[in-house]
């Protein structure tokens, strides 16, 4: 138990501290502690400053987007997987599709740059077949539709194993008796299938409610060079890009700072609106 | 039930093809490229779905003792040792929170479970690294990411599904703490070691963002290298055959990278994927 204790004392509790690096002008040559106290002025700047706002206001345009895009996707694979009748069609499909949530960004990514840069397959394919070519990496303009379909590629299969996982504790019993009662497909799905994985889509989005500020660090600072800040930056990113690049760490660290102050009240906020719809949501 | 409509099954059969479509045939095409022949790839714009004169070239030259031999090397004993490190400490941590009564177990487990609502942030955990002098070192590479927490929680829940009188029972028989966690908890929970054990491999694999920012470009595993020269589209110069004049296009090794980045995960996957839905279910549940 203790090395394990000390890790989290340490790298996150210890580490925890260092936020009051937000209240501080950070001087490196005279450490944390050293530095002098500036009180709020890091998050006065903060609210003033553009840039941060345009880092949340991407960051929330990508999250929404994945909420209407991305989350409905592996409910509907999870259905289908679920309605396969051959059992090893279902597992082949399966190992296929839960694969790419092992792949490591960088690998994602530049997968998606072979695929569809300038001159990767797609515009191969279509320049052969005498249409018109698309620029779709480093276009600012297809950048969200871009992320959004990484997210899609990445996780979805993996995404469907807790769906799946409900859709098995399903009584089969329901849906006898309500083929008995003369229920098509569509209405046994309506009113047996969803209700059966409701609370587990409800625990879903409550969580990503609560992460609605994280969209994907890794894949995001890969990718902000390519479209430039305007429309790749994040509030990770700008975190990333004030702080460790930039050097200007009591600054970044309010911006971090307040990006988790507003994710715990998100996840508090979600979670009581679980409650209120009647279902568990995360704890109780 | 009534079986389904023909069109539906065609429907589904359709979507089925274009699902695994989508997931393989990217790959097809990056082994391609990577086998394929100089004059092959510029022939053909950069890419190649099957290669007529398949050559292992790329690989040679990436394997010749450059930055990606040594990059591989690097990323090899970063997965096994971390991994090892990693899983030793979550199994143990998870054990004493698995058991009822044990000393300061409740308040531990809200200890550990707050942080995963509330992470320290980017800035202050790049602070503590180079506060405790690790940069450049591999420690930073471990260390900060020691214990992942929903990993944690799988094993507790897989732990605390193994029956109360097999521990009784070894009591009785006056076995310690450590022999039942070893001769008892450990062979019965080998589905739940597994799934953790390939989260934590995939994870020291996968790594990149740390590397990049704590360690010089000598000491970076794989992904970060990819990330320089595969994404970046930087030449990759110091193959230790550059001098030999047969140095392959760009692309083929580049994708040879590309590969060899890819492969241990694929080798690892299929041993380990039937015990995905248990492993991820018992943790996911009992949380």
């Amino acid at each position: 138990m203790l090395p394990g204790l000390a890790y989290f004392l340490v790298f996150h509790y210890g580490a925890f501290i260092g936020n009051v690096v937000a209240f501080k002008e950070y001087v490196p040559f005279d450490g944390l502690w050293a530095s002098p106290w500036v009180g709020l002025d890091n998050f006065d700047r903060m609210f003033s400053d553009p840039d941060f706002w345009h880092a949340t206001g991407n960051t929330l345009f990508l999250a929404v987007l994945q909420l209407i895009f991305y989350f409905p996707v592996p409910i509907a694979l999870a259905l289908l997987l679920h309605s396969l009748t051959s059992d090893l069609t279902k597992r082949f499909v399966q190992s296929v599709v839960y694969l790419p949530h092992f792949l490591s960004w960088v690998i994602v990514v530049a997968l998606f740059q072979q695929v569809l840069a300038d001159t990767g397959l797609l515009n191969e394919v279509l320049g052969q077949a005498g249409l018109h070519t698309v620029d779709i990496i480093g276009n600012p303009d297809a950048y969200p539709g871009l992320v959004v379909a990484q997210v899609i590629w990445k996780d979805a299969g993996w995404g469907t194993i807790i769906f799946l996982a409900a859709l098995m504790q399903v009584d089969e019993q329901q849906y006898e008796a309500a083929a008995i009662d003369g229920a098509g497909p569509w209405r046994r799905f309506w009113h047996v299938t969803l209700p059966g994985i409701r609370p587990v889509i409800i625990l879903l989005l409550v969580l990503r409610l609560g992460d609605i500020l994280t969209t994907g660090f890794e894949q995001m600072l890969l990718q902000r060079q390519s479209v430039g800040p305007e429309v790749g930056e994040v509030l990770d990113t700008f975190v990333f890009w004030q702080g460790i690049v930039g050097g200007d760490t009591g600054y970044a660290a309010a911006a971090g700072l307040f990006k988790g102050v507003v994710g715990v009240i998100l996840v508090f906020a979600a979670n009581k609106v679980a409650h209120r719809l009647g279902e568990q949501g995360v704890y109780k | 039930m009534e079986r389904p409509k023909p069109v539906t099954k065609a429907a589904k059969a359709a979507a089925i093809v274009i699902l695994l479509g989508l997931v393989l045939v990217p790959f097809l095409v990056i082994v391609s490229t990577s086998l394929a022949s100089n004059r092959e790839v510029v022939a053909n714009g950069g890419w190649v779905l099957w290669p007529s004169d398949p050559t292992l070239r790329a690989y040679d030259q990436i394997f010749s003792g450059g930055v990606v031999s040594k990059a591989l090397g690097v990323s090899v004993g970063l997965t096994v040792l971390g991994t090892l490190a990693s899983l030793a400490c979550t199994t143990f941590l998870a054990y004493a929170l698995s058991r009822p009564g044990v000393f300061g177990g409740r308040p531990v487990l809200v200890l550990v479970l707050f942080t995963f609502l509330f992470p320290p942030g980017m800035i202050p955990a790049f602070l503590l690294v180079k506060g405790m002098g690790m940069v450049d070192s591999y420690l930073a590479l471990v260390l900060p990411v020691l214990i992942n927490v929903f990993n944690l929680v799988v094993l507790r829940g897989f732990f605390q599904g193994i029956p109360e009188e097999l521990y009784e029972a070894a009591r009785l028989d006056g076995a310690s703490d450590w022999a039942i966690l070893f001769k008892i908890v450990l062979p019965l929970s080998k589905a739940a070691l597994a799934v953790v054990g390939l989260f934590y491999m995939c994870s020291y694999w996968n790594a990149w963002f740390h590397a990049s920012i704590y360690m010089e470009s000598t000491h970076w595993p794989l992904q970060q290298v990819l990330r320089t020269y595969v994404m970046g589209g930087a030449q990759i110069a110091d193959t230790g055959l550059s001098e030999a004049g047969n140095v392959s296009a760009p692309q083929t090794m580049q994708m040879a990278v590309l590969v060899v980045a890819t492969v241990p995960i694929l080798l690892v996957y299929p041993f380990l994927q039937k015990y995905f839905t248990k492993g991820v279910l018992t943790g996911a549940i009992k949380s």
